[in-house]
């Protein structure tokens, strides 16, 4: 060591220094104190207590009569059908077709670009419930039949050439579908569809754009790119706003019972609300219906979360298995909210 | 066309806007050669290499690469030329060709070393999996990453990384390597860990351009070294020739700020041992 170096301390500094040597073993300080926190504690279970023993006292909850209507068949058909049927369908329908669109708004062909923005335009713009009503009762007036030529306007052009067939090769009557929930998921679907092509544009966007770079330095035609690059990371960002959505769906698949369709969660409970008299246990009984499906809908959530956020997380194991436990604590805490 | 060298550019122009970048770049790279673009940040070194993989978009001037014209056909007679831009899918069997190495890696974070390697093996030349998965490994080996298989590259230092990203390339078995600027971006004590794969590669007789600013580097292992400065070829040469007497006031300029620069790092460095 040079002398007059300033970068290293002299030991001579710490043997006879002047300030007072203490003891440097494991830290065993008094912790901050937070009297705040356990007065709140105390505000908030005295609260519940409150609540909870209302519930237990009040006997118009009548929950015995609730839980017995979260078991009765039409309700549990309802719920099947109308609610957890629906919302699968009309997701399905949405995450597919909000992809595709969410693309083409990106895309470099001005047609694409454009027809994605005006179904975005329409579709965001159209409440749902006016949606819901306009399939259910429009479509089966407007078009009663279609009919599937060879070609467009094949129709037509047999009439005006005065051929004897009409060409038409299979007529699809559209009154056949006796089950009007299929309108509803259709709606909804296409209603949904609007909003997933936003949260996937966002998606495809926050992707940095070396990752395309990379792609195509590899030879990958675009299509091939997106598909194994951009998409698997734009998922990461895409997937926590469509468990919102999916949330959101199954709880407007209440709206269905506009279509009109009486095989649905809520409509079932209100009937038998207004048979029964005892609206506010069947009105619970619902609630409590979506309350479950929204906590299983979470656990689902978190573990697409989790298989596309591979390569993201800590590194060591160990990390790994505590961010694991803090989310599935966020987790818990946010589905009792 | 025979007798072509490997890379044959001709008075490459490309501007962004109203602001050239490139001025008539022309370049003969031959098979086998390796050749250090060096220059100020801003000479256009970067973009050059980039015009040659189609990355960016060309005004004016021509490049072939192993004989083929890059982005074009040309459908015209002789003198008379009568360019068509060739499909996005023809485009990237071009660039199948070319490999790339980039100053920020890019490697796909959701996928691991090996898969990085093997993605563009099976998924672009079709190749058969279980004998592309025996040539990643192989291909880490040879990186000196033979037990970084399955990490994910959130997992890997920046020098690991590059070597990943370089090891990703090769697996195309392309006839050229790219390499912008690979050293850049990485901690001083992980530069040479990569270098040290560039050197192997060199020593195998594999076509390079790269782009940087270690000097040791292009001294030691570049056939020849071309200075740009503002968008033109300034001078080049062997890199002793052009480096140690360098022609022009730029390229003296340029180096000696290199040197001075080098040379505080060097005390600086000093001073703590």
């Amino acid at each position: 060591m040079t002398t007059g170096s300033g970068a290293a301390i002299p030991p001579s500094t710490v043997e006879g220094g002047s300030a007072p040597l203490s003891d440097t073993g494991p830290i065993k300080a008094v912790p901050v104190r937070h009297p705040g926190r356990w007065v709140a504690l105390v505000i908030i279970a005295i609260f519940f207590a409150m609540v909870i023993s209302s519930f237990v006292t009040n006997e118009r909850w009548d929950w015995p009569f609730a839980f017995q209507v979260m078991n009765y068949s039409p309700v549990l058909e309802g719920l099947l059908k109308g609610t957890i049927l629906a919302t699968i369908g009309s997701m399905i329908i949405g995450v597919g077709l909000g992809v595709v669109i969410g693309v083409m708004r990106l895309s470099d062909n001005p047609v694409l670009k454009f027809v994605g923005f005006l179904y975005t335009w329409f579709f965001r713009g159209i409440p749902r419930l006016v949606l819901v009503v306009l399939f259910g009762t429009g479509i089966g007036y407007l078009y009663p039949k279609f009919d599937i030529g060879p070609f467009p306007f094949s129709q037509q052009l047999a009439g005006w050439l005065g051929m004897s067939s009409d060409l038409t090769l299979f007529t699809f009557n559209v009154n056949q579908i006796s089950s009007t929930l299929i309108w509803g998921i259709i709606a909804m679907g296409l209603s949904e569809a609007a909003y997933m092509a936003e949260i996937a544009r966002a998606g495809i966007m926050s992707v940095d754009n070396g990752q395309r770079e990379a792609a195509s330095a590899l030879g990958m035609k675009p299509s091939l790119s997106m598909r194994r690059v951009i998409l698997p990371q734009a998922m990461r960002v895409i997937i926590p706003p469509t468990g919102n959505e999916t949330i959101a769906m199954l709880k407007d698949t209440s709206l269905l019972m506009a279509l009109p369709l009486s095989t649905e969660l809520f409509f079932q409970a209100q009937a038998i609300g207004n048979r029964t008299l005892k609206i506010m246990p069947t009105l619970m009984a619902a609630c409590m219906w979506y309350l479950v499906i929204t906590s299983v809908l979470m656990v689902g959530q978190y573990f697409l979360e989790r298989h596309f956020g591979r390569g993201y997380g800590n590194t060591s194991v160990q990390t790994k298995t505590d961010t694991t436990k803090t989310r599935l604590m966020g987790l818990t805490i946010g589905g009792g909210k | 066309m025979s007798g072509m060298p490997l890379v044959h550019a001709v008075q490459v122009r490309k501007s962004y806007g109203s602001n050239e970048v490139l001025k008539g770049i022309d370049m003969d790279v031959a098979a086998g050669e390796v050749v250090c673009l060096l220059g100020p940040s801003g000479s256009g070194k970067t973009t050059f290499l980039r015009c040659i993989n189609q990355l960016e978009d060309i005004q004016a001037g021509r490049i072939w690469v192993d004989g083929d014209l890059m982005g074009y056909r040309d459908q015209g007679s002789p003198g008379a030329s009568k360019l068509h831009r060739l499909k996005d899918k023809e485009i990237a069997a071009q660039r199948r060709e070319i490999g790339m190495v980039f100053q920020r890696f890019n490697l796909f974070p959701h996928m691991t070393a090996r898969e990085n390697i093997m993605e563009a093996p099976i998924k672009v030349q079709g190749r058969r999996k279980a004998e592309v998965r025996t040539e990643a490994d192989a291909l880490l080996e040879k990186v000196g990453l033979g037990d970084k298989a399955s990490a994910y590259p959130n997992q890997l230092s920046g020098g690991q990384q590059q070597r990943v990203a370089i090891a990703r390339a090769l697996a195309m078995q392309p006839k050229l390597m790219l390499f912008d600027e690979p050293t850049s971006a990485l901690d001083p004590e992980l530069v040479g860990e990569v270098l040290e794969v560039m050197r192997d590669l060199a020593g195998q007789g594999m076509t390079m351009i790269v782009v940087t600013h270690e000097m040791a580097f292009a001294r030691d292992v570049a056939d020849r070294v071309v200075f740009m400065d503002g968008g033109v070829v300034v001078e080049q040469g062997k890199p002793s020739e052009v480096i140690n007497h360098p022609q022009h006031a730029r390229t003296r300029d340029f180096l000696k700020r290199l040197r001075s620069e080098h040379e505080r790092v060097a005390e600086a460095a000093a001073d703590l041992v």
